[in-house]
């Protein structure tokens, strides 16, 4: 069979040809931090839970540009069916597809102190945390997710989506959400109100904090503000900066017991978001067990070896196949 | 046999004639209108309209996926079920075009059909799960070569048409289309090594899809070595399936299954199954505190459990006595346990390994009444195709 085995042979010489390219050691996106990156540190003990940043987060996010904005909708998607809500006030309980971000209560015991693990209370805010190296954008098929290789914000491109939600099993914190009930979903996250920030501004939730829980800045001031915080003793007294980290604006409160930890250093090989909180991340629902390793790397060693099984296929099956058909005859029919 | 001249001209109603001809294979005896094949073309019907259902009003109308169970039925049983099922058509087809073992080529027609509807099936679900149907084809184009999605996307397309054309023969045999079929047939070996590759690569990077997700997916099966996992155990699958439908046919239509054949297939499934159990026990050992939560009773313990009991620790045991291998009924009951245990590894994988997860995120989950009539439509798909092929095309070859 001349033409089958010049297909063989042409096959072999495309698996060498695609060795030849090169496989990169590790996957191709990058694990250190944009030059330019930007995101906000949160500190639950400065959270007061009064959702302003919630609130404001949907009505940023609905202008024209913003995540949660589709052309003609004439208000903002918000949710008036909590319990006791009569239809008369935006009641977010849980991330969805019409959510980008929400506070929530941790609760034990008597409810007495704030920021206490044992009879106390803390708030705590969920969204997306913009990991250094994002596993949604390594795992979309479609190349929906981007990481902007400037500020490092991910954000999403509806367009490129085909809806496989490959991104909400892969991203670590369970964040992507998803327009279950549309005919034409599309996935919604936190674009760090990429619409304002690419401006120079900043994003909702800083903007509307009153008590500068959420402060937004450069990752890199933001850690220090982060570390400078955590070396402060309790009951001392600090300047906590509002809206922004070098902001002029500033309150003084008095330094509550912070867990000595800053949440977002080193949890899947970094976030922008950074969490600072008086109360242990496993019990604000911030999964343990995150290794300190970018998620994509895991599997790229599978795809790394996908040229060689290609080489190895193709030489391995010509010579099983020059062996056990040795003895017959050209043109034979097997 | 109706005479279509009228209608569709003299050329096409040739052809029909052809194709409709079912003089070669009257000996199989396949009836085409009994009530099994009516319960089939309900089923086909229950599934279009739910199809069409989810294309209208989205995926949230037809199931109970969530966002804590971005994935559910239609993932873990259709495409990774159906695939796995299907990988008998790549090890009959490497067997008989590149290995020469020339004793299998008469299950190899039925083989790679069945993992022609494999593959069809997992496609077509595919499909209906992804928000956006209709632009699937953009993950063809993306080159994420990061995302496994994006190879497993590819390898679908491609060995979805390798299989389509290592099938063509006995379609272009049927209709009389000599120089197609002289064509097909002189670059068999290229297309079955081709076929081999993709397959190798799809089967495996189907569990590689979970590497990603180590804190979702429970340590019972997340390991680094999952993507080996299924690509042997899709290989012990493949083999029992291959044997399966030899035998079901085999009893169903008049044609005797040649016993030397299955006896062998059982003999690869030994093979793939102690490889497999190895590497599974090896995991065991080396994932710090796994042995503990397989036997600490719990849900998931037991599951897996069940799975490598049913699955791989009985079937091998069985399957090293001659007696049973070369004993068609036994063989039988050895095949229904392996598909039946694989196919539980899929789902534990792909629904109840991230119950823990998803149950901390505020979810759960039962495959709605519209995945259940999708998928058994699926499978009647799938089931009335071959039958159909069984019919009109000449399947088992050896009696010629």
């Amino acid at each position: 069979m001349p033409i089958s085995r010049r297909d063989l042979l042409k096959g072999a010489a495309s698996g060498g040809l695609l060795l030849a390219s090169g496989v990169p050691a590790h996957a191709t996106m990058s694990t250190t931090l944009p030059p330019n990156a930007v995101g906000f540190l949160y500190d639950a003990t400065l959270c007061v839970g009064c959702k302003s940043c919630v609130v404001n987060c949907k009505i940023k996010n609905c202008e024209p540009g913003g995540a949660l904005y589709q052309e003609g909708m004439k208000k903002p998607p918000y949710e008036t069916k909590g319990p006791g809500n009569t239809g008369q006030w935006d009641e977010t309980q849980e991330l969805s597809g019409k959510t980008l971000s929400v506070i929530k209560v941790y609760k034990n015991g008597t409810c007495q102190t704030k920021d206490a693990e044992v009879n106390g209370f803390a708030f705590f805010k969920q969204q997306c945390m913009h990991c250094i190296t994002p596993a949604c954008a390594s795992v979309c098929p479609g190349g929906a997710f981007r990481k902007d290789p400037d500020n490092g914000s991910v954000y999403y491109i509806a367009s490129k989506c085909i809806g496989c939600r490959y991104c909400q099993l892969a991203c670590p914190f369970g964040l992507p959400r998803y327009e279950w009930d549309a005919a034409w979903p599309e996935v919604r996250k936190c674009q760090h109100c990429r619409h304002i920030t690419k401006k120079g501004g900043m994003t909702a939730c800083a903007e509307f904090c009153p008590t500068g829980a959420t402060v937004f800045g450069k990752v890199t001031d933001l850690r220090e503000e982060a570390k400078r915080r955590l070396a402060l003793k309790p009951g001392d007294e600090y300047q906590f900066p509002i809206q922004t980290v070098h902001s002029p604006n500033r309150q003084l409160r008095k330094v509550a017991k912070y867990v000595a930890k800053v949440y977002g250093l080193t949890e899947v090989g970094g976030t922008q978001n950074i969490l600072l909180s008086g109360v242990s991340f496993e019990h604000l629902g911030f999964r343990p067990y995150l290794k300190n390793q970018a998620l994509p790397e895991l599997t790229w060693h599978y795809i790394a070896k996908i040229p060689w099984v290609f080489a190895g296929v193709f030489i391995g099956g010509t010579a099983i196949y020059k062996i056990t058909h040795r003895n017959r005859k050209e043109g034979e029919q097997p | 046999m109706m005479d279509l001249t009228k209608y569709i001209g003299p050329t096409y109603n040739d052809f029909v004639q052809k194709l409709l001809d079912d003089r070669q294979t009257k000996y199989l005896g396949i009836k085409l209108i009994t009530p099994f094949t009516l319960v089939l073309v309900a089923l086909i019907a229950a599934a279009v309209v739910v199809a069409l259902y989810r294309l209208a009003f989205g995926i949230g109308a037809a199931s109970n996926l969530s966002d804590a169970w971005p994935w559910g039925l239609w993932i873990s049983f259709d495409v990774l079920g159906g695939v796995c099922m299907a990988a008998g058509g790549f090890l009959i087809a490497g067997a008989v075009y590149i290995c020469g073992l020339e004793k299998y080529h008469c299950v190899a027609r039925a083989a790679i059909l069945n993992a022609f509807f494999g593959y069809l099936l997992a496609a077509i679900s595919i499909c209906m799960d992804i928000g956006r149907s209709v632009v699937i084809w953009k993950a063809l184009i993306s080159s994420q070569i990061n995302s496994i999605m994006f190879i497993v996307a590819i390898h679908v397309v491609l060995y979805t048409s390798t299989l389509a054309t290592e099938s063509s023969p006995m379609f272009f045999e049927k209709v009389g289309w000599d120089g197609a079929r002289h064509k097909v047939s002189r670059c068999m070996v290229g297309v079955a090594l081709f076929g081999v590759l993709l397959s190798l690569l799809h089967q495996s990077s189907l569990g590689a899809v979970y590497l990603i997700a180590p804190g979702k997916l429970s340590q019972i099966w997340y390991s680094q070595w999952i993507p080996y996992c299924f690509l042997l155990s899709a290989i012990m699958l493949g083999l029992s399936m291959v044997s399966f439908e030899t035998i079901l046919t085999g009893k169903v239509w008049n044609h005797p299954p040649p016993r030397d054949v299955l006896s062998g297939l059982g003999r690869g499934t030994l093979i793939a199954g102690v490889l497999y159990l190895a590497l599974k026990i090896y995991i065991l050992l080396d994932t710090p505190g796994l042995v503990g939560m397989v036997f600490d009773g719990s849900f998931l313990g037991n599951l897996y459990l069940l799975e490598m009991a049913v699955g791989v620790v009985i079937p091998i045991g069985l399957l090293s006595l001659k007696s049973v291998r070369n004993n068609i009924h036994r063989l039988f009951a050895v095949d229904i346990m392996v598909v039946a245990g694989v196919l539980l590894n899929r789902l534990n994988v792909g629904i109840f390994g991230v119950q823990e997860f998803a149950t901390r995120s505020g979810g759960d989950y039962f495959p709605s009444a519209m995945e259940w009539i999708l998928t058994l439509g699926m499978i009647a798909f799938a089931i009335l195709g071959f039958k159909l092929c069984a019919k009109y095309l000449n399947l088992f070859p050896q009696h010629h």
